[in-house]
């Protein structure tokens, strides 16, 4: 293990992060303009737009509800500056953020209009910006910091490389005392028994097995043909034929340890060790609930080049595709190709990787954070009313 | 898993997750004729007989396996033959299907 200090910033509900973002969070579709003419007037300031929030009811509304509250309470996000078309929700969000004691302000359209919305939303979120910049980063444990991993656009590359070095580093940081979560449902399937086999105990395999059999009730449900969906194309293109043969690729990234807790989706962990969410396989909507459910740094093995970001967790992205490597150079944090050829062994990877993880929490952007990816995406269980 | 921590030493075309495995990754673009494979969980090598062109990522068989047999990958089946597979020949969607998701046939 790497001795080398690590900083990030302590919150008030004594979480920590690695990013100081103040957020623009509008709690409808309809506010994404107010929340997005805050952020043209005060630069810096990071507006999530998406496209729920309206009409919502039940499971899906609550869903939202927990994902909009887990963004905003994210130690990677300083404070929050709340927009909603009306007051009640509105206020729901925000002082649910507020509870955990970092700044918030909240706005509701209705009576005042986006132009007015804007002028008071920029005001707050300008003294916010001032105050976070004069945030320090402390030094923190390795355990305090929440990593979650999710691999995409997988190919046999991924089975063979950079899941398994990933592996490394759940297993290593797990050791330390952290907290990990992976996800990604019915992308098990076919390995399902190994994660039920994994879990701590009775209660937790129960959990997850109910998690598991419902997500695929509903994909059977469906009658749908799945092949081009899952696998993607992209999967079937890098040579991987079957979801069986995807999910044990999948399942080759989440270490040796045993799964201590099966997670709503954007629920918190409060078990440390390795935690599974149950969620959809989609890259954006996935790390979305993670980032909700605290996750401060991603860690994302792919294989033939997902070009996934998120606004406010870091995502780490690394293949052992050699040809993703050289053609989507870019994108790529770290190259573990030589895995293939016999050059580098899963150790060696293992403690790149780590250090690349290391960096990152210290400060050092991600591929995906320069190049501005920051995919935002609600997970819809339903229709809305 | 029990894939070995030590590199492969190199040398390598094709790499095999797990002794028993009925299918091996081509770790470059194969064409047909002889070429190196290694084994990840026990280390050992040989040489086997590529029969068609395989891409970098995909798989082909190193048996004999009929139609509507398991295919084995990481020691647990990951797929079922839709049509009989001979060694050496390109295994993926057009000649293997989802042994759990009927549909995705």
């Amino acid at each position: 293990m790497a001795a080398e200090r690590l900083t990030g910033y302590r919150r008030a509900d004594g979480r920590v992060g690695i990013r100081n973002h103040v957020v623009v969070l509008p709690v409808d579709d309809l506010s994404n303009a107010a929340a997005e003419g805050v952020a043209r007037l005060v630069p810096g300031v990071l507006a999530l737009p998406h496209a729920y929030g309206r009409l919502q009811f039940g499971a899906d509304l609550e869903l939202t509800f927990a994902t909009l509250i887990g963004t905003g309470t994210n130690p990677n996000v300083a404070a929050v500056v709340v927009i909603g078309i009306e007051p009640a929700w509105t206020a729901r969000v925000a002082d649910a953020i507020a509870a955990s004691g970092k700044p918030v302000a909240r706005l509701s359209i209705e009576r005042h209009g986006d132009f007015a919305t804007i002028a008071e939303g920029a005001r707050h979120a300008a003294r916010m910006m001032q105050d976070a910049s004069a945030i320090e980063r402390v030094e923190v444990r390795r355990d305090e910091i929440m990593v979650s991993i999710k691999c995409g656009e997988s190919d046999t590359t991924s089975g063979l490389g950079s899941c398994p070095t990933t592996s490394v580093l759940v297993d290593r940081h797990v050791a330390s005392g952290g907290t990990v979560i992976f996800g990604e449902t019915t992308e098990l399937t076919g390995g399902e028994h190994i994660i039920a086999e994994r879990c701590v105990d009775e209660h937790v395999r129960k959990r997850f097995n109910d998690f598991y059999s419902s997500y695929i009730s509903m994909v059977e449900r469906s009658g749908a043909n799945l092949l081009g969906s899952q696998p993607t194309e992209g999967n079937i293109r890098g040579g991987l034929s079957t979801i069986e043969e995807k999910a044990m690729g999948n399942i080759a990234k989440t270490g040796t340890v045993p799964v201590v807790d099966a997670l709503e989706p954007a629920e918190r962990p409060t078990r440390p060790g390795l935690n599974f969410m149950d969620s959809s396989c989609a890259a954006a909507e996935t790390i979305t609930l993670m980032a909700a459910a605290g996750a401060v740094v991603h860690v994302f093995p792919t294989g033939q080049g997902n070009v996934i970001g998120n606004p406010i967790e870091p995502v780490i992205k690394l293949t052992a595709n050699p040809i993703t490597a050289s053609t989507m150079g870019e994108h790529i944090d770290l190259d573990v190709s030589a895995i293939l050829t016999g050059e580098m062994t899963l150790e060696r990877a293992g403690d790149l990787l780590e250090a690349v993880v290391d960096q990152t929490i210290r400060g050092r952007l991600t591929a995906a954070e320069v190049l501005g990816h920051r995919e935002f995406v609600l997970t819809k269980l339903f229709q809305s009313a | 898993m029990s894939e070995t921590t030590e590199g492969h030493g190199g040398g390598l075309s094709v790499l095999v997750h797990n002794e028993g495995d009925d299918v091996g990754v081509a770790i470059t673009d194969l064409m047909p004729g002889e070429v190196a494979a290694g084994w990840l969980d026990s280390g050992r090598r040989a040489t086997i007989v590529v029969g068609e062109v395989i891409p970098l990522g995909h798989k082909l068989a190193l048996s004999d396996l009929d139609e509507g047999a398991d295919v084995i990958e990481y020691a647990v089946r990951i797929a079922v033959t839709r049509a009989r597979i001979t060694r050496g020949q390109h295994v993926h969607t057009h000649n293997v299907r989802s042994a759990r998701w009927q549909q995705s046939a």
